[in-house]
């Protein structure tokens, strides 16, 4: 089932409450996550991500805008009724219950025609519990359980009651780091086994990147972009989604273009035909540099961090806005500075993005 | 490299260390102990005294120069006690009082608790303030406005109203003190520390406030409960001045009151020491096993109040 966003807006009462003026959480949201789709909420911490989540679970009600989950409109229907499963960071498990009795928490709410019997409880649990393969501890209590087992609970919780739509609210960020490629993975495979809608929310691009079908980029409240993982990375639309994704992040330099050129400092970088004189913001992508003794780019050796499958070239250049610059070139190449302890390199140009000084928007650069 | 400084390695005296080590921890725990065997020796001996007093005859009391241990031990004081001072009639009263004063001041601690926890409302804030600052004013300043309610003396009638009047009765000895801010402001603070996420979760999955209370909040806060049960026990038992004040009749009498009121005198004229230690050694006893079999819960209670502003 596809969900619309439309317009949804999200402010909160001031915390000082001498400040009339609300607090805007969320800003005029408009996207639409299509059907059985794995959807990654992505952005900085306080830039809304958890509010749109919370609103399209019910638990927050939108300012203005509406929800409509397929045809219908959600807005103000009250999260039971949504049909949808919700997974915490920290997982919300009752500690006082075993995993058994946790699942069969939401089915034990069900009224009406949804009502059913213990038997069937305790099938659709187990169900559920072998879905996401915890159906060996059953009655162990949360506590008796790993930070990975227990979310692994909390989404067979969620799924029990065979939701329409999932939403994850940061659901790796207590794990450590091997247990969060293993349950992103885990995640993946139980979004494609049973199909359903997943929405979910993390300020982790690698881990936003690495499993979703579409990523939503959101700033202060406010969509940046929308796209497949890859396209929002190769083709970003400001300087802020630029820096935003990919690891290690991309460098920024203070550049200008001058007579069709564009210059990081005195260096050429690429050819700009048809484009005023300006300055400009230049982000190039670690992976867009190929060390080559009369390349456009310099910068000094400071260290070279050797990772096996390739190595961190670290320099320095006065127009980076880091302290830093980090290259990534493959470990077989040698590195050779010359006298003035400088090492050049080709740029890629398609690992070159251009934004423009004040607005920080893309220059689309053509050919 | 050259600039950093050497790092210098002192070799230790590992024999000489120990000794100074233990011979520190000799003191230390020397000290310690006196001061708790004293201690320990002041806060039993009246319990000690009381005791071997109530097993002792008349005529051994009266000696000038007390004894120890009892020369003979008798049990009819014990017998004593419970006829003089009605002790049977006086436990029944006040187990009664106790239970229903309990069961109905759990309902309204654990309901108030959960709004000032759970719930927004209006005022909110000023309400909990306001009972809050209730905890300041002494238990003894209410005493006689709440006398002067239950007796149906209102401050600003010239006459009093006959059916306002509950005295000696057993509601007059369990309403007025079924809500207790100190109990209630216990478990709001026990009720805070579960995580607001299993209130959202709860709600994701369709459970009302009071099913959310009934199934996880209760579950996970019985240790507290426990501990209000055992207070609100220990003070409806050792409660005086109130049951004191109300409730003075054969009828409604209360354990300390009973006690207090008990003649104990003999033929002689003289009043019967060992059977009124007896009978008080008797009242005792249960507030003695709750304690050794409690102890933990109510430990908790007592330090609980100690932090958390």
């Amino acid at each position: 089932m596809k969900i619309v966003l439309q317009n949804v807006t999200k402010a909160f009462p001031n915390r000082n409450k001498k400040i009339k003026e609300e607090v805007i959480a969320v800003d005029g949201l408009n996207f639409e996550i299509p059907d059985g789709k794995l959807v990654g909420l992505l952005g900085p911490s306080g830039c809304g991500k958890s509010t749109t989540l919370y609103m399209i679970c019910g638990l927050q009600k939108p300012t203005k805008g509406k929800i409509f989950f397929g045809e219908k409109e959600v807005t103000h229907l009250e999260p039971e009724h949504r049909g949808v499963g919700l997974v915490f960071q920290n997982y919300a498990l009752y500690p006082h219950l075993t995993v058994k009795q946790n699942i069969l928490f939401p089915l034990q709410n069900l009224k009406g025609e949804q009502k059913m019997s213990k038997q069937e409880m305790l099938e659709k649990a187990v169900a559920a519990a072998k879905l996401v393969q915890i159906d060996e501890l059953m009655d162990r209590k949360p506590s008796e359980l790993s930070g990975g087992q227990q979310q692994r609970v909390a989404i067979a919780r969620a799924l029990v009651k065979e939701p329409r739509v999932l939403l994850l609210d940061e659901p790796l960020s207590n794990l450590d780091a091997r247990l969060r490629l293993q349950t992103r993975e885990e995640i993946r495979r139980i979004q494609r086994e049973t199909g359903v809608t997943t929405v979910f929310v993390t300020h982790d691009q690698e881990e936003a990147m690495s499993i979703s079908d579409i990523i939503v980029v959101m700033k202060e409240g406010v969509v940046q972009q929308i796209g497949k993982p890859q396209n929002v990375y190769d083709d970003p639309c400001n300087l802020f989604v630029a820096k935003f994704l990919g690891t290690p992040p991309i460098n920024v330099f203070d550049g200008k273009i001058e007579d069709g050129m564009l210059k990081i400092g005195d260096e050429e970088i690429m050819a700009l035909p048809g484009q005023q004189d300006r300055p400009v913001h230049v982000a190039i992508r670690p992976e867009g540099f190929i060390p080559c003794e009369d390349g456009a780019f310099s910068g000094i050796l400071r260290n070279i961090e050797v990772m096996g499958r390739d190595c961190s070239v670290i320099l320095e250049n006065e127009k980076c806005q880091k302290e830093t610059v980090r290259a990534i070139v493959d470990s077989g190449i040698d590195i050779k500075h010359d006298a003035t302890g400088r090492v050049r390199f080709n740029i890629k140009k398609n690992k070159v993005f251009v934004f423009e000084a004040e607005t920080e928007l893309r220059i689309n650069v053509e050919g | 490299m050259a600039d950093r400084k050497e790092f210098v390695i002192k070799d230790i005296d590992v024999a000489a260390s120990m000794r100074n080590q233990k011979t520190a921890n000799i003191i230390r725990l020397t000290v310690i102990y006196i001061f708790l065997t004293l201690m320990a020796v002041m806060m039993i001996f009246p319990f000690y005294w009381m005791i071997i007093s109530s097993l002792k005859t008349m005529e051994e009391y009266r000696l000038n120069v007390p004894t120890l241990w009892p020369k003979k031990i008798v049990f009819e004081n014990f017998v004593m006690a419970f006829e003089k001072a009605k002790l049977l009639d006086l436990f029944l009263h006040t187990l009664y009082v106790g239970a229903v004063s309990t069961v109905l001041s759990l309902v309204v601690t654990v309901l108030s608790a959960f709004a000032f926890a759970r719930l927004n409302f209006k005022g909110k804030g000023i309400v909990f303030g306001a009972l809050m600052a209730t905890m300041m004013v002494p238990g003894e300043l209410y005493t006689i406005t709440n006398y002067l309610t239950v007796s149906g003396r209102l401050p600003f009638l010239e006459e009093s109203i006959s059916w306002l009047d509950i005295t000696n009765t057993f509601a007059v000895l369990i309403v007025p003190m079924l809500v207790s801010v100190y109990y209630i402001y216990l478990l709001r603070q026990t009720f805070m520390q579960i995580p607001n996420e299993l209130y959202l979760a709860a709600k994701v999955d369709g459970t009302s406030d009071f099913k959310y209370l009934w199934k996880v909040m209760l579950p996970l806060s019985v240790s507290t409960i426990i501990t209000i049960t055992i207070l609100k026990m220990m003070g409806s038992w050792n409660a005086y001045i109130w049951p004191r004040l109300v409730a003075n009749d054969d009828a409604h009498k209360l354990i300390t009151n009973g006690l207090r009121g008990a003649s104990f005198v003999t033929e002689a004229g003289d009043t019967n020491f060992p059977a009124q230690m007896a009978a008080v050694f008797i009242v005792s006893i249960p507030l003695f096993l709750v304690f050794v079999f409690l102890r933990k819960y109510i430990m908790r209670g007592v330090s609980r109040s100690g932090i958390k502003g």
